[in-house]
């Protein structure tokens, strides 16, 4: 997108006269400060959840209940977050969200390493290994990525229980692999198709085998899509809800199902800011990742939509 | 690494080397055959199965599919999947393809107004749901704080009203993926040949008919794609509706993704889950076979 | 037998044949360039040549052992790709080590020959940069120097000088051909440059849609090209094709032509064309042989002096270029500069019949 040519420079206009008396010249009957408000107006939108979240998530539960909702804090505590990480009824054990943060951390990392190397793999074949079929071949695993999960959960359910990974963490990094193998795959052949193939000649021509071409030739200049990749892979399945839901025990929940029980739990008092504590931390880890690698995190959600 | 030491052997070794491609890749192949289509098989079977509580083989032919149609929240399911699908797409589109052009405007700090428009798109549908859960109540959110501010009449009850629910819906999902969508065109209008837009201007188009004419049509790739992702989102919308109303009141915001879920695993009718799972297959790959074979076709 | 043979050597993708039976053989030591444009299969059979791409039937085979089945890396052979093909995370130094490391040369020796080669390209103050830092002309050197390690039966060249700007490619070209000198190493080499091929080679194979048009030394193929293809595509300005017919001029064949003002000129031939007045042919005349009158070369045999009317001067420094009409076609000549020429006048030509070649306008092959 850097280097795309930018057509809000032709449109600031390139010394063209400006022909006056035009039916309707948006920059000239549109005002800039029109243009800001209503930008600004967007941002509040788009924000406007986010600072309910957080400064409700700060506040007595009192405040909110008396519809001090959009209110700042009128008094600051920290009560709600201690309470939703370590305290709160989940299920049934007040063991607060810490365990299935835990449990997240444990599903994401062996899921995201594993399906990026597959899909680095994967990549380097149907691009630099090319064979009859290979195309079609990729089709079938890029509709994988789409297809309704609903589909799988059945079998899949039965398939952990055979496997004795039922209900389990390291059932759940089998499930977000399997599944994740698709678009680590597309995207790794994207970046891949680019790479020049000379490349990989030269390196045959001097020798190097199949599994050094990728070691020493291609992994090296892999950095930015193995970024891409493992943000993408790390949002998706830090996010899910469908495999979390179907698959895992009390004790092996991931943190989207632990706060969706502790926010749907109907004993007792709703208590809102715990509840707007829970929801910002299960959102911090990828918003962290968003704020520190945007970039990549769009290019990723883009290659995602614009595929081939 | 060692594979390739003793792939230096000749006979077997060469065999072993021409083939490692293909076997690096099998594994993947495998999982893919059955994990994906194996599956699908799998359920599609059970589909015209007596499967209630558990898998079971015995033969029904079409009649979970006709008890599925009989079925009145299977309607509502659809029903509803309708009126989200086409508001969610639609406002996606207008709204992105709105916000595209106006940052496309020279805008000081695009940046930032990106960056913010976009974040939600890194959050869970579960994170979404709660936040919007709790502004949309009645009680504590939006039409307390406006009767709090001395608007006593104000009312947004949509959340717990059966015939207005299915909207907000709508509205998180929106809030959701339109930054997005943004993102999508505004890609789509900075890969527009620079020279081409010069031209029209020589020509004498307005900034109007500039976007009307020349740049909008172009968008159509944006607009393709932007399509097919929505479209793809909106029938496997699950976890929203979880949290934003677990499928209520009553039934009024079923989706089929949650009905599924909910005749397969909680009213033990397994056949009938089944049979709903492949038509929201189908209709997905109504969408996306299409979609895939025409931008795979391009490249080969 | 030669020191690198291709025998009846074809490929096809499909149903599609990219190249049809090509027989070459060349001596060791020879520079052997493939020239055509572009998808005539002269990259294909340098990959063939190189192992990159299968033979799909026939054969290819240097120092008398057959390649079929085996591997680039064991070929011993290097090449130098379009693109230069350098490792991008490796500095210099390691690209040029890189094929020696993956053939178990230790390190010392590797070292000693990367010392050897960076000398003789002048590439040794870059050593230790990355590619991404060099000019197009120095990464040109170090992929040469990359194959230079490797003391290869066979250099294969595709298209090195493609990347550069014309400059730069002029001395380039000097470069390699130098290099050619002082190594005597077996070299093929394509490209779709017909001055390179004419500057650089021993021989030429031309190549036209997956067929070799005609294969010989530079001065074979620009004197006497096999067809119309090869007479047109080497050669710069291209040789003068136009429509003629055998007719009698003073007890010899000629070539009757007409000219742009309707009269009809006769060219009497060097030599053959007895008995055969009233055929059809395309006679083929390089600018060269077509001069002022002064300018012409005094020991030509069949030297014609013609008036025809100047279309158009295209001067070009130390000529200049005289474009009639001839036969329907324009006919380019090659005047000397100070020759008081102008465009709309009538002018005495002087061609050279010596040089003039003539094609079968149906088959469109060289008749002797």
């Amino acid at each position: 997108m850097a280097t795309a040519p930018t057509s809000e420079a032709i449109l600031a206009g390139t010394g063209a006269p400006a022909r006056s008396g035009g039916r309707s010249r948006l920059a000239a009957h549109l005002p800039r400060f029109v243009l800001y408000a209503v930008l600004t107006l967007f941002c509040l939108y788009y924000l406007l959840p986010l600072y309910v979240m957080l400064s409700n998530s700060l506040k007595p539960l009192s405040e909110i209940t008396a519809g001090g909702m959009m209110a700042l804090p009128g008094e600051w505590t920290t009560a709600p977050w201690s309470a939703a990480w370590s305290s709160a009824q989940v299920g049934v054990e007040a063991t607060g969200l810490r365990p299935y943060f835990v449990n997240s951390i444990l599903m994401v990392v062996p899921a995201v390493a594993l399906s990026t190397i597959a899909g680095a793999l994967n990549g380097y074949v149907l691009t630099k290994w090319r064979f009859r079929g290979a195309t079609l071949v990729f089709g079938l695993l890029l509709f994988g990525c789409f297809i309704p999960f609903q589909m799988v959960l059945i079998p899949m359910a039965r398939m952990l229980g055979l496997m004795g990974l039922a209900g389990s963490v390291p059932g759940l990094v089998f499930v977000h692999f399997v599944y994740g193998i698709g678009f680590s795959t597309l995207y790794f052949r994207n970046y891949y198709a680019a790479f020049p193939t000379e490349l990989v000649r030269a390196a045959q021509i001097d020798g190097a085998g199949f599994f050094r071409i990728f070691w020493r030739i291609l992994l090296p200049s892999s950095g930015p899509i193995a970024v891409v990749c493992i943000i993408w892979q790390f949002t998706n399945i830090w996010n899910d809800f469908l495999f979390g839901a179907s698959f895992s025990d009390f004790d092996s929940q991931p943190m989207t199902v632990a706060l969706n029980n502790l926010v749907q739990s109907s004993t007792g008092v709703k208590e809102y800011n715990v509840h707007f504590a829970g929801a910002i931390m299960a959102a911090l880890p990828t918003l962290f990742v968003y704020a520190v690698a945007g970039r990549f995190f769009v290019r990723g959600l883009m290659a995602g939509s614009v595929k081939g | 690494m060692s594979i390739s030491e003793t792939a230096r052997r000749p006979g077997a070794a060469d065999r072993l080397r021409d083939a490692l491609p293909k076997l690096v890749l099998s594994p993947t192949v495998a999982i893919v055959a059955v994990f994906v289509y194996g599956f699908i098989a799998f359920t599609f079977y059970l589909s015209f199965t007596d499967s209630r509580i558990l898998p079971s083989f015995g033969w029904v032919g079409w009649q979970n599919y006709e008890n599925l149609f009989r079925i009145r929240a299977w309607d509502t399911a659809v029903a509803n999947l309708a009126i989200f699908g086409l508001l969610y797409i639609a406002i996606c589109c207008a709204l992105g393809l709105m916000l595209a052009i106006l940052l496309d405007q020279k805008i000081r700090a695009e940046g930032a107004i990106r960056t913010i428009y976009l974040y939600p798109m890194a959050l869970s549908f579960i994170v979404t749901g709660v936040a919007w859960k709790w502004f949309l109540d009645p009680g504590i959110g939006l039409e307390a704080v406006m009767r709090g501010w001395g608007w006593e009449s104000f009312s947004f009850g949509w959340i717990k009203d059966s015939d207005m629910a299915i909207y907000t819906i709508v509205i998180a999902a929106v809030w959701q993926t339109s930054g997005f969508v943004m993102a999508m065109f505004l890609a789509g209008l900075r890969g527009i040949d620079s020279e081409m837009l010069r031209a029209a201007r020589i020509d004498g188009a307005t900034n109007f008919a500039l976007y009307r004419r020349i740049v909008i049509p172009q968008l159509r790739p944006a607009f393709m794609s932007a399509f097919v992702v929505l479209a793809h989102m909106a029938i496997k919308s699950y976890d929203l509706v979880i949290a934003l109303t677990g499928g209520g009141p009553g039934t009024a915001t079923e989706l089929p993704a949650t009905f599924m879920y909910s005749y397969t695993f909680t009213r033990n009718q397994m056949g009938i889950g089944a049979a709903s799972a492949v038509i929201m297959l189908m209709t997905i790959a109504a969408i996306i076979v299409p979609y895939l074979w025409s931008e795979l076709r391009e490249k080969s | 037998m030669g020191f690198l043979d291709i025998k009846r050597a074809t490929k096809s993708y499909g149903a599609v044949k990219v190249l049809h039976e090509t027989d070459i053989s060349i001596e060791e030591g020879e520079f052997l360039v493939l020239v055509g444009p572009s998808g005539c299969g002269k990259s294909t059979l340098l990959n063939m040549i190189a192992g990159l791409e299968e033979v799909s039937s026939g054969d290819i085979a240097i120092r008398g052992r057959s390649m079929n089945g085996v591997k680039p890396a064991e070929r011993n052979i290097a090449m130098v790709f379009q693109s230069y093909a350098l490792y991008p995370n490796m500095t210099v130094r390691g690209n040029i080590a890189f094929g020696m490391e993956m053939h178990g040369i230790p390190k010392p020796e590797r070292e000693r020959k990367i010392g050897e080669v960076a000398q003789l390209l002048q590439i040794e103050p870059l050593l230790d940069r990355k590619p991404g830092q060099l000019s197009g002309g120095q990464r040109q050197r170090v992929a040469m120097g990359r194959a230079l390690t490797r003391d290869p039966d066979v250099f294969l060249f595709d298209e090195p000088l493609s990347n550069l700007d014309a400059k730069l490619r002029v001395d380039m070209r000097t470069e390699i051909k130098k290099l050619h000198q002082k190594l005597g190493t077996t070299i093929v080499y394509v490209t779709h440059d017909q001055i390179e091929a004419l500057t650089l080679s021993t021989r030429i194979a031309v190549m036209y849609g997956g067929h070799v048009q005609q294969l010989g030394t530079p001065k074979e193929i620009y004197d006497n090209p096999a067809n119309m293809f090869v007479a047109g595509f080497m050669g710069s300005p291209s040789m003068n094709l136009f429509p003629a017919k055998v007719t009698g001029h003073e007890g010899r064949p000629a070539a009757e032509i007409r000219l742009g003002d309707g009269s009809l000129a006769r060219l009497p031939f060097a030599q053959g064309f007895e008995g055969q007045e009233g055929r059809e042919i395309m006679l083929g005349i390089r600018p060269e042989a077509i001069t002022d009158r002064d300018g012409a070369d005094r020991n030509a045999r069949a030297l014609q002096v013609i008036d025809a009317r100047v279309e158009v001067t295209e001067p070009a420094g130390s000529d200049i270029f005289v474009v009639s009409q001839m036969g329907g076609r324009d006919v380019t000549g090659r005047f000397r500069a100070d020759v008081p020429v102008r465009a709309g006048e009538h002018f005495p030509f002087a061609i050279n019949m010596d040089k003039a070649v003539a094609f079968d306008p149906k088959t469109e092959m060289r008749i002797s």
